[in-house]
């Protein structure tokens, strides 16, 4: 099982190297945006990870709910911070490239503002993690978790006739419809890579929230024999 | 005992608590009073301009005060072990929460009720739309707002620093509808645009949330 894990690894890391090749040297530059256009292959796949790291999560939420088991509750909590992770990353690079595309940094489109309040909902549950005591923890993040999860369509929903209603002031923009080949070629290339760096990601959070619960474990059996430092 | 009568007699027992003490009411009244005074100064609006931003003013208002109450929703409870004495008791515990959460909504709607003579009063507002669709709005806005307060509540008290803990995690999930009751406020009382699209997206917002907060409440309750 860890030859295997380690191997993936390797393989990531070699992939990660390929495909941010493919995006900064092999892709064509795009006409009109230049170069800056090439964050294109980070901000995309970043998003997607993002996505697929609060789906995981939301599964293992359900998971613990039906089952009750640490391993469960430890996947809930990495995919979440991996996917807070991959969401920051999806909202710095976004400004970074709107600014000389757009001119402005921040506009409060449909998709910019959905993945804000994203990032706000799976921001909480991470706070709640860190505040709620002792044993109920797991129980709580998993409830909330079901929440945020249920949220997003509405969000996304609501949003969207937001901004249909009042037209912002930014048109077009962001759609990639008609991706040159060479493009797609890089984009898929990072795509996967993304996604195994996520992958890798949560596997380690996951090791680590393991272990932190067997030191806490131990040092609670410890105490209980009066033998705790 | 069904869940009829049991929502019943602790939503009976919540309610003359409050007639008697009158904790939550006179705190958020006077929260609100608050927010809508400091409102004043920092926007200073004129009445053409109050009535564009009145739907965020009023919300954002009752948004902030409807926190001081829920978080004192369970408080009362945690005294003298009664939370867990209901958790031992084989009454169902969905009936707690109804009780709770119709007793919130109670004290923001009469909250409401106060206080929307002093917005017009302090911003001169005056709806081009009309009221009923006003009412509408503040019923499913509050409904909205309650329910999933209450749960997060009751989520909050379980942890460290609970009162900070609630506006933190209901804030983000309520983003949604606090959207959805400020453009249609706006939308009513400034009679430019047709609050249809909100309205019928906060009844979904409240059908899907009450749903999911009834499947998670024992849950929650039995939490250890």
């Amino acid at each position: 099982m860890k030859n295997i894990f380690v191997t993936f690894v390797a393989l990531t890391v070699g992939l990660l190297a390929f495909s941010t090749y493919q995006g900064l040297f092999v892709a064509p530059t795009e006409q009109t945006m230049g170069e800056v256009q090439r964050i294109f292959y980070y901000h995309v796949p970043s998003a997607w990870t993002a996505g697929v790291c609060f789906f995981v999560n939301f599964l293992a939420s359900v998971a613990y709910l039906w089952k009750r088991n640490a391993a469960s509750d430890a996947l809930a909590a990495a995919s979440a911070e991996v996917g807070v992770m991959f969401c920051t990353v999806v909202l710095i690079t976004g400004p970074i490239w709107a600014r000389p595309v757009w001119g402005i940094w921040w506009t409060w489109d449909a998709r910019l503002t959905t993945t804000l309040v994203l990032w706000l909902i799976y921001v909480s549950y991470l706070v709640l993690r860190r505040f709620a005591a002792g044993g109920q923890t797991q129980v709580l993040a998993a409830a909330l978790a079901i929440f945020g999860f249920v949220d997003v369509p509405i969000v996304y929903m609501s949003i969207r006739w937001f901004r249909t209603q009042h037209p912002s002031p930014v048109m077009g923009g962001g759609e990639n419809s008609g991706l040159d080949p060479a493009m797609l070629h890089a984009f898929f290339w990072n795509l996967l890579s993304f996604t195994c760096v996520g992958i890798v990601l949560m596997v380690l959070r996951y090791r680590l929230q393991r272990l932190e619960e067997k030191v806490e474990a131990t040092h609670a059996a410890a105490a209980l024999q009066g033998g705790a430092q | 005992m069904t869940t009829l009568t049991m929502t019943r007699a602790t939503l009976l027992k919540d309610l003359r608590m409050e007639w008697r003490s009158k904790d939550a009411i006179n705190s958020m009244l006077f929260f609100a009073l608050l927010v809508v005074v400091i409102f004043s100064f920092a926007f200073n609006p004129t009445a053409e301009e109050s009535r564009r931003i009145a739907g965020g003013l009023v919300w954002v208002a009752f948004l902030f005060a409807a926190v001081v109450a829920l978080n004192q929703t369970w408080a009362r409870e945690l005294r003298n072990q009664v939370l867990d004495a209901y958790r031992v008791s084989p009454a169902p515990p969905n009936a707690l929460f109804l009780a709770k959460a119709v007793g919130n909504f109670l004290f923001v709607v009469v909250l409401e009720g106060l206080m929307a003579p002093l917005f017009v009063v302090f911003y001169e507002l005056r709806s081009v739309g009309p009221l009923w669709q006003l009412i509408v709005v503040a019923l499913l806005g509050t409904w909205a707002l309650v329910v999933n307060g209450t749960f997060f509540a009751a989520l909050s008290i379980r942890t460290r620093s609970r009162e900070i803990m609630l506006p933190l995690i209901l804030f983000p999930i309520s983003i949604p509808a606090l959207l959805g009751m400020v453009d249609a406020t706006t939308a009513i009382l400034t009679g430019e645009a047709s609050p249809d699209f909100w309205i019928k997206m906060l009844a979904v917002y409240d059908v899907v949330f009450t749903a999911v907060c009834l499947l998670l409440f024992e849950t929650v309750l039995n939490a250890e």
